[in-house]
């Protein structure tokens, strides 16, 4: 069990590190660095600078040393809580994101929640009644969900929205909480926008699940502790429920390990087409503005935030599977 | 997905009998017929790669000749029958400006009808690359400046949307042929890597792709796109974007080798070889390859249809192809607003192909890898 963990553990670091490297990849791949993309925006501006001030900005910024002391730099700032100054607002990044992240996450977790309520009784039905009309529907729809991106469904989705009842459906918040500070009708009105976006990005998550699922159901179906459950005189409803669902539960939270970045990518590009005031849209407008301190955080961040709930999801399935606790 | 079991012993028997003297990919196919919806999925995408290839005769205007006075012209009915004869023909249409709001209005003149023919002249061309022509498969006769046809409607430009569907479709599925071929060259060397080695390059091999899997990849693809320089060209773009939806879309399909590897590893016929004295090229190559290949094959089917959203996605968000590159991506992403979808919902349309292809890949890839699995019906 404590080998289980500390591998996982490990796991995540590792990951988290690579993330890093990644990021600062990312930050350093543009040609020209931040002050030659901060010139270039005061000159637009009409301001001149000099090559002197233009020295002073780098070594300030400590562009001027080599490659690899400019991460470990960047690095121990990052681990301290300091990501950099976003220069299109002239703020710190951890500023400009403000709520932002905290509102990503929400609406995460709340698309791994619908998730799962949809995906639990669908796979459940569609294993016990194997073949049946509503199996071959779910089956379908599970293959629809898993084709169309979800940027596309939220699309249509806006396009019903618009001609049928005349609604933006966008946003997660009506217009006099948009900028309010949190408090308890912010929260109620955030509730009653979740459910729709959140929804959109649980669709593609959903079919993974019931197809895995489902296959697991089956699979404990034909086993004979079934049978023999059967002829003690259970009623079918808790020969169903008690033991092929109970082992075959697994896949529920093992799969927030590739849930989780599949729907963290998915909010980024939905939070675009809905206008969610999540860090998806900042993230492209900042790679638009090669604002890369501002995008390499949100990348970081995003990361960050995938690792810990996917450990999180592993310290979940070692306290509801007995078989990975004795595993380890 | 669905696996047949034959009930009825006698049938059992038959089957047996025909599987003695089939080859294994005349069994694939013959399992793969039977998969209806993976048939369908087939057909789907020979069609849209017939249309990959004949896009310049498909498409009957040039996709980048644009007309500020056509304009966001919503797409135009086709009437098949003039006074009960058939005489397919579309209306002329005049354009004014709204003296109020400044917009374009269009009005059908239905005085002046415009007979639609096939292989109708149009812009110039080389079929397949090689024949000149000015033929496409539809186009209205009398093919002066005023008389055209826009079946799909117009974009903000003026442009044909159903001409620029037609090269778009050619972009958006090469691109992903071209992603996946990436892909599959990375997953098979990593994978057979892996697979065959075991040990501490299966070790190394799996985490690193056990991180690569545990990263949400539309930032990071977004991130790396980024980066790409404002000024290459269209080529430039699209080959940077194959490798960068590549770099990060190669895991799965190493999974797959890996594992063919590590259990054909114990299969009696590679210990046979061994024993026989075959070197390790010649089993790889003479005898594992050839039994997992149609795997790979299912696999690849599996996996292009990611590759295709990726570009879409990317391109959607501007942040892919540009134009003038034309691709489904870039074609949506004229749709990314409520005002545009309220206002000019045909936009909207290039969404269909998208979903039809990426449903008919999964199809067609879930029947190839039920007809692939040889041990699909032993083991019922």
């Amino acid at each position: 069990m404590l080998a289980f963990l500390v591998r996982r553990l490990l796991m995540a670091l590792l990951t988290l590190w690579a993330i890093s490297i990644l990021t600062f990849l990312i930050i350093q791949l543009p040609p020209g660095d931040f002050v030659t993309a901060y010139i270039a925006q005061l000159q637009s501006t009409g301001s001149a600078v000099s090559a002197q001030e233009a020295d002073n900005l780098r070594a300030q910024y400590g562009l001027d040393q080599p490659v690899w002391v400019q991460y470990f730099k960047w690095l121990g700032l990052a681990l301290r809580g300091n990501f950099g100054m976003a220069m299109e607002w002239q703020r710190p990044v951890i500023e400009v994101i403000g709520d932002r992240l905290l509102l990503t996450m929400i609406l995460s977790l709340a698309a791994v929640l619908f998730t799962w309520i949809l995906a639990f009784p669908i796979s459940i039905f569609s294993a016990v009644r194997q073949y049946s009309f509503w199996d071959y529907l779910f089956t379908l729809l599970a293959f629809i969900g898993l084709a169309v991106p979800n940027f596309l469904v939220a699309l249509i989705l806006m396009y019903f929205g618009f001609s049928f009842f005349n609604a933006n459906v966008g946003g997660l918040f009506s217009p006099e909480y948009a900028d309010a500070a949190w408090s308890g009708g912010r929260i109620w009105d955030l509730m009653k926008h979740l459910p729709l976006p959140a929804l959109v990005l649980a669709l593609g998550g959903t079919a993974q699940v019931v197809r895995v699922m489902r296959a697991n159901v089956l699979d404990e179906l034909r086993k004979p502790y079934v049978a023999t459950a059967r002829s003690k005189g259970l009623p079918e409803w808790r020969v169903i429920l008690n033991h092929p669902v109970r082992v075959a539960l697994n896949p529920f939270i093992s799969t927030i390990g590739y849930l989780l970045p599949y729907i963290v990518s998915g909010s980024v590009i939905i939070s675009l087409v809905l206008s969610l005031p999540t860090v998806g849209p900042l993230l492209l407008k900042a790679l638009l503005a090669q604002d890369m301190f501002l995008a390499g955080t949100i990348v970081l961040l995003l990361g960050a935030m995938t690792v810990v709930g996917t450990f999180i999801s592993d310290l979940l399935l070692m306290w509801i599977d007995p078989r990975v606790r004795a595993e380890g | 997905m669905a696996k047949v079991i034959a009930a009825d012993p006698a049938q059992t028997r038959l089957v047996n009998k025909q599987v003695a003297i089939a080859s294994q990919w005349q069994l694939m196919w013959r399992k793969f017929r039977r998969h209806r919806l993976a048939m369908v999925g087939g057909i789907v995408i020979i069609a849209f790669y017939l249309v990959v290839i004949f896009a310049d005769f498909l498409a009957y205007s040039n996709p980048d000749a644009s007309e500020a006075q056509r304009g966001l012209l919503s797409p135009q009915p086709i009437h098949f029958f003039d006074n009960g004869r058939f005489s397919p023909h579309v209306y002329a249409i005049t354009g004014t400006r709204d003296p109020q709001t400044f917009k374009r209005v269009y009005k059908p003149d239905p005085n002046t009808k415009l007979p639609v023919r096939l292989f109708a002249p149009g812009f110039e061309y080389k079929l397949l690359g090689l024949i000149p022509t000015s033929r496409h498969l539809i186009g209205v006769s009398g093919s002066d400046n005023e008389s055209t046809l826009f079946i799909l409607g117009t974009d903000l430009q003026g442009r044909d949307l159903w001409s620029r569907l037609i090269y778009g479709t050619r972009i958006s599925l090469t691109i992903g042929l071209v992603a996946v071929g990436l892909s599959l060259l990375l997953g098979v060397v990593l994978g057979s890597l892996s697979g065959f080695y075991g040990g501490v390059v299966d070790n190394i091999i799996q985490r690193v792709i056990e991180i690569l899997r545990s990263i949400p990849t539309i930032p990071l693809w977004m991130g790396l796109a980024a980066a790409l320089p404002r000024d290459w060209s269209v080529l430039q773009v699209y080959f940077a974007l194959t490798i960068i939806i590549s770099l990060l879309g190669w895991t799965e399909l190493a999974r797959v080798v890996r594992g063919r590897f590590l259990s054909l590893r114990r299969e009696d016929f590679v210990m046979a070889a061994r024993v026989v004295g075959c070197g390790q090229l010649r089993i790889v190559f003479r005898h594992m390859v050839p039994s997992f290949l149609s795997h790979i094959i299912a696999a690849t089917t599996l996996a292009l249809p990611a590759m295709i959203i990726s570009e879409t996605s990317l391109s959607f968000l501007g942040l892919g192809l540009r134009p003038p590159a034309i691709s489904w991506g870039v074609l949506i992403q004229q749709a990314q607003n409520v005002q545009a979808v309220a206002l000019t919902p045909w936009l909207l349309l290039p969404a269909i192909p998208v979903i039809v292809t990426v449903l008919a890949f999964n199809f067609l890839g879930d029947g190839l890898r039920d007809a692939a699995d040889p041990y699909a019906q032993l083991t019922k």
